[in-house]
C-alpha cells in the first residue's frame, strides 16, 4: 500500500521526556544511527498509522537554538533545512516557564508546530493548572496534555499532528515573539534591506533571518556569505551597523535584550494560562536530594551507587556467563564429533568459536552495565553525579559533565566518546576524548578476570579495584598536564539543570541497555570474528613444522613404559594403585603434548611476530605470547582474551585449563599486574580510536592519544614490574 | 549582593548577569533573567558547584559563576 508519508520530528528540553515519548510512538521499530559529519545520536523510527507513514525524526535535546553547542546546531539545522511536515515541542508542563523559551524560538523558525504538554500529572500534582485552550489561542498552535507512557494521549498527539501536516492553512504570522520598539524598528530596516538585496530565496522565513543577524549568529553568516558572495558584505555590514546603534541604546549586545524580551512575552502567557494552587506538599525529589547530596553522606553514597554498579555487573553477570560458557563448549563438541579432520574444521573450533566464544561470554556483563548506566540517566542520578564531581572534575579542567563521558568509559569508550557531544566547549571535549581511555572499559575486563583469578584468586575483586582506580588516576594527572600544556584556558560553564528525581521506565532503560548489547553484538559479528580468524590463521600456519623433537615417539614411548609399568604393578591387584600410575601416564603424555603444541605455536606467524617484539615487552615480564595478546587488543580488547585462549590453553576440556596453562607459562602475579596495567593503559581499541579521530575531528589528535597511551602503559609496566622485582615481589 | 555570597536557605532577586557572552547568554537562556526570584537550595558538599531554584525548577551553577550575578532584596527563606 502506498501510504502519504509524513515527517514528524520531536523537539524538546532535554530531560522534558521527549525520548519517551519517541519510545512510545515507534516501540522497538526505531533506528539510532549518526547524524551526518558528527556522531550526536539519531534516533528515528517509521511507524504507520491512520493511513500514514509516520517518519519520527528525536532531534537532540536542547534548551535553546542558540548555535553554542552541537546538539543546538543540529536541532536548528534540522528543523530549517530538512524542513518536517510537522514539529512536535515536547513541553515539560511541570516547568512550562522555562520550555516556552525554546518553542517560542521554534515558533520563529516558521515551521507547523505543535505543543505536547508532557508530564501533565506530575504538573497536576505540583498544583499547576494549565490552560491549554488559551495558551493554544495565545500562540496560534494545537496544544495536547500528555502523560509520555500512556498511549491513549500519543495518539491524540499523532492525530493532531497529521492534522496539522495535512491543513492547507498557512503558517499564522502573528503571535510570535513581539520586540520592543527599538528592536522591531531595526529588524524592520534590515528586513526591508535584505529583500531589496537578495536575489537568492532562502530557504528560511526573513524575519528570523533578521533576528539572528541582529544576534551576531555566526553560522547564520557563514550561510549567507556561502550563498549570496558578493552581496553578503553589504548585508553584513548593514546588520553590524544596526546591531551597534541597538548596542549604543541598550547599553547591552542586541542578543541579550532580546533573550530578556523574549522571556517577557513568555511571562505574559504564563500569567494568562498558569494557576498554581499555593497547597504546600511534600517534595519527594527533594528530600530525596537531601540525602543523594548531603555534605557528609552524598559521597559516600555515590561511591556506594558506583560499587554496586559493578557488583551487580560482574556477580550477577557470573550466572549467564556460565550458561553461555557451557553453550559454546557444547556446540565446540558437537562440531568436534560432527566434523571430518580437516583445516576448516580447525578454522571453525579454534578460530571461530574459541575466538568469538570467549568474547560473547562477556555480553551479560555489558548488558548489566549499561542496564545500570541507563537507570543512573533515567532516574536524574547522572546530572547529580555531575554536580558532586564538579568540584573535582574542575580541578583537573573540567567541567562535572565530563565526569559521564568518564563514568559511561568504564563500560565502552565508543559511545563515551560520543557523549562528549554534551561538552560546549571544544578544549574540554578534546581533554575529556584523550582521558576517557584511561576509563577501563567493560572489554578490557576479561583479561583482568582471568589474570586476577589466577594470580590473586582470594583478593581479585580488591585487584581489579584497585587496577579501575589507577585508571582513574591516570586520567587526572593525564588531564592536569594536558590542560596545563596543550589544552590551556579556561573550561565551560556549568549551568545544568537538575531534573527532579523520576521512577524509571523499565522499557525505556531496556531500550537503551538493548541499543549498547546490539552494538556489542555487531562488533561480535564483524571486527572481532576476522580478527579471530586472522589470529587463528597466524598461529596455525606455516602447516610443515619441523620439530625439534619427535613427539609421535615419545608418546609412544610413555605408553610402552608404563604398558611395563601396569604389568609390573597388576601383580599387586590394587585398582587405586592401577589408577594412580594411570593418571600418571596421561599427565606425562598431556606435558608432551603441551611441548608440542607449544613448539608449534612458537614457530607459527604468529610467534615470529612475537619473538620479534619480545625484547619490547621482556622489561614488562611479558613473554611474546603475552605480547602478541595485546598486539591483537589492537582490534578489540576481548581479543586479548581470545588470543590469549588460543595461544595459552590449546584446546584443553577442563575449566581451569586457562589458569593452569598461564602459570605454567612462567607468568607470575607481579608480570600478572604488569601486564593488566598494560592493557588498562595503552592504545584504545580500533573502533575507539575511529571515534577519537571523529570526535576530535583531526589525525593529530589521534595519533596523539595513540602515542600518549601506548609509551604511559609502558613507562607504568615498566616501573611497575622493575619496581616489583627490586623490592623482591615476584 | 553577589549571588556567590548568599547563603544555603536564602532567597533573593537578579538585578545583572555578568561574565563572558557565553556565559550571559546560557544563564539567561535559562531564565535567570534580571528580576526571577532565586532561592539558594544549597551547595555541593564540596561547597561548590550550588544549586540554585528558580522559575519552578533546579539548576546547578559554579561559586566562580555565581559571582558574575548580582542580586538584592535577600533574606531568609523558607521553601
Amino acid at each position: 500500500m502506498n501510504h502519504k508519508s509524513i515527517t514528524i520530528a520531536l523537539a524538546g528540553n532535554p530531560n522534558s521526556g521527549k525520548t519517551t515519548i519517541f519510545n512510545c510512538i515507534t516501540g522497538t521499530r526505531q533506528k539510532v544511527g549518526n547524524w551526518p559529519g558528527v556522531t550526536v545520536e539519531k534516533k528515528e523510527g517509521t511507524v504507520s498509522k491512520y493511513g500514514y507513514n509516520l517518519k519520527i525524526i528525536d532531534l537532540p535535546g536542547t534548551y535553546s537554538l542558540t548555535p553554542f553547542s552541537v546538539e543546538e546546531i543540529i536541532a536548528r539545522n534540522y528543523v530549517l533545512e530538512e524542513c518536517p511536515d510537522v514539529v512536535i515541542v515536547i513541553i515539560d508542563a511541570s516547568n512550562l516557564e522555562r520550555s516556552l523559551y525554546l518553542a517560542t524560538q521554534l515558533r520563529e523558525i516558521d515551521c507547523k508546530v505543535i505543543f505536547a504538554l508532557n508530564m501533565a500529572d506530575v504538573a497536576r500534582a505540583r498544583g499547576l493548572k494549565i490552560d491549554a485552550d488559551k495558551l493554544s489561542e495565545l500562540l496560534d498552535l494545537p496544544v495536547v496534555f500528555t502523560v509520555g507512557n500512556k498511549n491513549k494521549d500519543i495518539d491524540i498527539l499523532l492525530q493532531k499532528a497529521i492534522e496539522l501536516a495535512e491543513s492547507k492553512s498557512e503558517i499564522p504570522q502573528k503571535r510570535k515573539v513581539k520586540y520592543s520598539k527599538d528592536i522591531e524598528n531595526s529588524i524592520a530596516k534590515l528586513q526591508s534591506f535584505i529583500e531589496k538585496k537578495i536575489a537568492v530565496k532562502f530557504p528560511y522565513n526573513t524575519r528570523w533571518m533578521v533576528i539572528k543577524l541582529l544576534e551576531d549568529d555566526r553560522i547564520l553568516k557563514e550561510h549567507i556569505v556561502q550563498k549570496t558572495g558578493n552581496n553578503s558584505q553589504d548585508i553584513i555590514q548593514e546588520a553590524q551597523a544596526l546591531r551597534k546603534k541597538l548596542v549604543d541604546r541598550f547599553d547591552e549586545e542586541p542578543e541579550i535584550v532580546m533573550t530578556d524580551e523574549r522571556y517577557g512575552f513568555i511571562a505574559g502567557i504564563i500569567k494568562e494560562v498558569l494557576t498554581t494552587s499555593t497547597k504546600n506538599r511534600i517534595d519527594i525529589s527533594r528530600n530525596i536530594d537531601l540525602v543523594l547530596t548531603h555534605r557528609f553522606i552524598g559521597f559516600p553514597i555515590f561511591i556506594f551507587f558506583i560499587w554496586a554498579m559493578f557488583q551487580l555487573t560482574f556477580s550477577l553477570g557470573a550466572y549467564p556467563m556460565e550458561w553461555i560458557g557451557i553453550g559454546v563448549d557444547g556446540i565446540s563438541a558437537l562440531l568436534e564429533s560432527f566434523l571430518s579432520e580437516s583445516l576448516l574444521k580447525d578454522l571453525v573450533i579454534n578460530g571461530i568459536i574459541a575466538g568469538v566464544g570467549s568474547v560473547i561470554i562477556f555480553l551479560p556483563n555489558i548488558l548489566i552495565l549499561f542496564f545500570c548506566i541507563a537507570l543512573f540517566e533515567d532516574t536524574g542520578y547522572m546530572s547529580r553525579a555531575a554536580f558532586l564531581m564538579d568540584k573535582i572534575m574542575h580541578l583537573i579542567g573540567l567541567h562535572g559533565k565530563s565526569f559521564i563521558p568518564m563514568l559511561m568509559g568504564f563500560g565502552c569508550n565508543v559511545p563515551a566518546i560520543m557523549t562528549t557531544r554534551t561538552l560546549e566547549s571544544k578544549k574540554d571535549r578534546i581533554l575529556t576524548i584523550l582521558i576517557t581511555p584511561f576509563m577501563s572499559c567493560s572489554a578490557k575486563l576479561p583479561v583482568y578476570i582471568i589474570l586476577t583469578g589466577t594470580f590473586f584468586s582470594a583478593k581479585a575483586g580488591t585487584v581489579i579495584f584497585a587496577i579501575y582506580l589507577f585508571g582513574v588516576i591516570a586520567a587526572v594527572v593525564s588531564g592536569r598536564l594536558f590542560r596545563s600544556t596543550l589544552l590551556r584556558g579556561a573550561d565551560a560553564p556549568f549551568v545544568m539543570e537538575l531534573p527532579p528525581y523520576r521512577a524509571p521506565m523499565l522499557k525505556s532503560v531496556l531500550i537503551h541497555m538493548w541499543d549498547r548489547g546490539k552494538m556489542f553484538l555487531k562488533k561480535m559479528g564483524g571486527v572481532i570474528l576476522i580478527g579471530s580468524v586472522v589470529i587463528w590463521f597466524l598461529s596455525a600456519f606455516p602447516r610443515n613444522i619441523q620439530y625439534s623433537v619427535d613427539y609421535a615417539a615419545e608418546i609412544v614411548g610413555v605408553n610402552v613404559l608404563y604398558e611395563t609399568k601396569i604389568k609390573v604393578d597388576a601383580k599387586v591387584d590394587d585398582r587405586s594403585c592401577m589408577q594412580s600410575i594411570e593418571e600418571e601416564r596421561d599427565t606425562a603424555i598431556r606435558k608432551i603434548k603441551l611441548a608440542q603444541d607449544a613448539e608449534k605455536m612458537e614457530k607459527s606467524f604468529m610467534g615470529h611476530i612475537g619473538k620479534k617484539l619480545a625484547p619490547l615487552f621482556a622489561p614488562l615480564g611479558i613473554d611474546w605470547r603475552g605480547g602478541v595478546a595485546l598486539l591483537t587488543g589492537f582490534v578489540a580488547k576481548e581479543i586479548v582474551v581470545s588470543t590469549m585462549g588460543i595461544l595459552y590453553a590449546v584446546e584443553e576440556e577442563e575449566s581451569d585449563a586457562f589458569q593452569k596453562a598461564i602459570i605454567s607459562s612462567g607468568m607470575t602475579p607481579l608480570s600478572a599486574l604488569s601486564m593488566m596495567l598494560f592493557v588498562l593503559l595503552y592504545l584504545p581499541c580500533f573502533a575507539t580510536i575511529a571515534a577519537i579521530k571523529r570526535e576530535t575531528g583531526s589525525l593529530k589528535w589521534m595519533f596523539f592519544s595513540i602515542a600518549y597511551t601506548t609509551s604511559l602503559a609502558w613507562v607504568v609496566a615498566f616501573s611497575v614490574y622493575q619496581g616489583g622485582r627490586l623490592i623482591g615481589l615476584n | 549582593m553577589l549571588l556567590s555570597e548568599m547563603k544555603q536557605g536564602q532567597s533573593g532577586n537578579i538585578i545583572h548577569v555578568g561574565g563572558s557572552n557565553i556565559l550571559r547568554r546560557r544563564i539567561l537562556e535559562m531564565g535567570l533573567i534580571k528580576g526571577t526570584k532565586v532561592y539558594v537550595e544549597k551547595y555541593a558538599p564540596l561547597k561548590d558547584p550550588l544549586e540554585l531554584i528558580f522559575k519552578g525548577y533546579h539548576m546547578s551553577l559554579r561559586v566562580e559563576e555565581a559571582a558574575q550575578i548580582t542580586v538584592d532584596n535577600v533574606k531568609q527563606d523558607l521553601r
